[in-house]
């Protein structure tokens, strides 16, 4: 789904994510939290979709971004009184942007167990920080009080949540158009061969480490606007950002979705944070089985994911 | 004023010396063969001449110009290309995108970000047009890794075409093929523009005899013997640790 061969044109497909979207706004307006917070995680998993799926970066160290995106956008809010949210974003969007630049600049000449060992070591550096700098990030309490004004000076941020998800949802939209211009561009093409072979594109006089770096920022960059916009919503930013468990998690919902398809990150995310969601109702003390149980499945039987799984039933159907 | 020249290239991996005080020289449009008994240093002496590999003390000179510090990406874009002993290919893209890849990173293309590749028309036209001249245009399509192993082989040649090199280094070009899909591959080499210099790699003596127009022999790193290919079949220390090997074999 990239590259000189694939077609770049809309397909009627990719327009099911967003009706979907805005069907589910009209039809079950109690829910609207739960969406925005579904919208921000795909966005997050297109992030790393970007790098892990196209490029083959490996990492456990995403939510080093993500968290920094958040605490970025909470500090605007509740210290430097900044309550534009397109404000708190860009201020997000710059800091992820220049820790992508530092980190990916440091980090991409390493692959493998290392590169993982590496960016896994960034996000839990980071998370130090935030659980030790309390006057700054409210430590182990989180931060409250984050201020956010309204979008664009006209819509408030409402009790029902519609503001959020719509606005969510807008980001989101955006997010995914650049993603979508880059997987198809040649920059996208040149990705892909980097993750299929690296020492042909070093033969080919690809500098393949600056182009990576690159592409770490951007996605570095995207992962913070989420992170951002998680702030902006719950108006609050607790540790659960930083660190393993975040990047954990959004590994797993990219994994379930599907690796490397732009859509396996809308999937993932919607079907492990409703499960999330039914399974913490339903057994407190035991949704993580759940989603064990789940990610077990995918691994063993549908190594493309969900949306692998897909592929392999329209194909089936087609050579019917 | 030499295509490609070493200067007493030197490389050792601890106390095993593979490439000892290598002079090499390639004149422009040459047609030049290295061959030698396996373990002859033959490929470490091509990862030296790319880049891949830093020489232990030695220079390498490209056009003249001295690259012996200079990264495997820029020396490419300076002119020199390789092809690979075990197909070293992209091997779940078509066979299109292989090419158009290398055609992209030659014409500074390959870092657009906004445009999609599919209409960048220039680079697929000139990718699809050094498919058909190694007659590989019903391929196009095709994932490499359903390819023949021998259409594989043309696709590395392929590759290297599309970035235009002055100097382009084939590391066994034939290998791993049946002897009639060598023969195509040799066809397709002799069709190359003569005004690309050649080395060639290989073990095929068939080949390298019809092919090369100097033949450097290359011994436990050190070079035994350069000369026209007629000098190297009549010359006894050849025929010793080379030739007569194989005649027992």
């Amino acid at each position: 789904m990239s590259g000189y061969s694939a077609n770049p044109r809309l397909r009627w497909t990719e327009w099911l994510p967003w009706i979907a979207a805005l069907a589910f706004f009209f039809l079950m307006p109690g829910y609207l939290s739960l969406g925005a917070r579904i919208l921000i995680f795909i966005l997050f998993a297109l992030s790393l979709d970007l790098i892990l799926g196209y490029a083959g970066i490996v990492t456990l160290g995403h939510s080093a971004f993500f968290g920094l995106g958040a605490y970025t956008a909470g500090a605007l809010g509740a210290h430097a009184g900044v309550t534009d949210p397109l404000v708190q974003l860009a201020g997000a969007a710059a800091l992820s942007a220049l820790l992508g630049l530092a980190t990916g600049a440091l980090i991409l000449r390493t692959r493998a167990l290392t590169l993982l060992m590496l960016t896994l070591a960034i996000t839990a550096i980071l998370l130090e920080i935030a659980n030790k700098w309390t006057s700054m990030t409210g430590g182990a309490d989180g931060l409250s009080g984050v201020k956010v004004g309204e979008v664009l000076g006209l819509f408030r941020f409402d009790l029902y949540g519609k503001t959020a998800f719509l606005y969510c949802l807008a980001m989101l939209f955006i997010g995914w158009w650049v993603v979508r211009r880059i997987v198809y561009s040649p920059y996208g093409a040149m990705l892909t061969g980097i993750r299929e072979n690296a020492a042909r594109m070093h033969a080919i006089g690809a500098p393949v480490y600056w182009r990576l770096v690159l592409i770490y920022t951007l996605s570095a960059t995207m992962a913070g606007i989420a992170g951002a916009l998680l702030t902006q919503v719950n108006q609050f930013v607790g540790l659960n950002v930083l660190g393993l468990e975040p990047s954990g998690d959004i590994l797993v919902m990219l994994i379930l979705g599907g690796v490397g398809r732009m859509y396996g990150a809308f999937i993932g995310p919607v079907v492990y944070l409703v499960a999330q969601d039914y399974l913490a109702k339903q057994y407190p003390e035991y949704w993580y089985l759940g989603i064990g149980a789940l990610l077990i499945v995918v691994v063993l039987f549908a190594r493309g994911g969900i949306l692998g799984m897909l592929d392999v039933f329209t194909r089936n159907k087609k050579a019917l | 004023m030499y295509s490609l020249e070493t200067r007493k290239l030197c490389k050792s991996f601890g106390a095993l010396t593979v490439a000892d005080n290598i002079d090499f020289r390639l004149e422009p449009g040459a047609r030049h063969a290295l061959i030698g008994p396996n373990g002859a240093g033959k490929t470490t002496f091509v990862n030296m001449l790319m880049g891949a590999l830093a020489p232990s003390s030695g220079e390498i000179l490209l056009g003249g110009e001295n690259v012996t510090q200079v990264a495997q990406s820029t020396r490419v874009r300076r002119g020199l290309a390789r092809t690979f002993q075990v197909t070293s290919l992209f091997r779940n893209l078509p066979v299109l995108d292989n090419v158009a890849l290398a055609v992209a990173e030659r014409s500074g293309l390959a870092t657009r970000l906004w445009r999609p590749a599919y209409s960048h028309k220039e680079v697929i036209a000139e990718a699809r047009e050094l498919l058909a001249g190694l007659g590989l245009a019903g391929d196009a399509a095709t994932r490499v890794a359903d390819l023949a192993y021998g259409k594989q082989r043309l696709v590395e040649i392929a590759i290297a075409l599309g970035l235009r090199p002055k100097v382009l280094l084939l590391d066994e070009p034939a290998a791993g093929v049946p002897s009639h899909e060598a023969q195509k591959i040799l066809m397709n080499l002799e069709k190359l523009p003569h005004d690309i210099a050649i080395l060639m790699i290989e073990h095929d003596m068939d080949l390298v005899f019809r092919f090369a127009q100097r033949i450097t022999v290359l011994v436990q790193g050190v070079v035994l013997v350069e000369g026209t290919p007629q000098e190297i079949a009549r010359d006894p220390r050849v025929h010793q640790v080379y030739l007569g090997e194989q005649a027992h074999a």
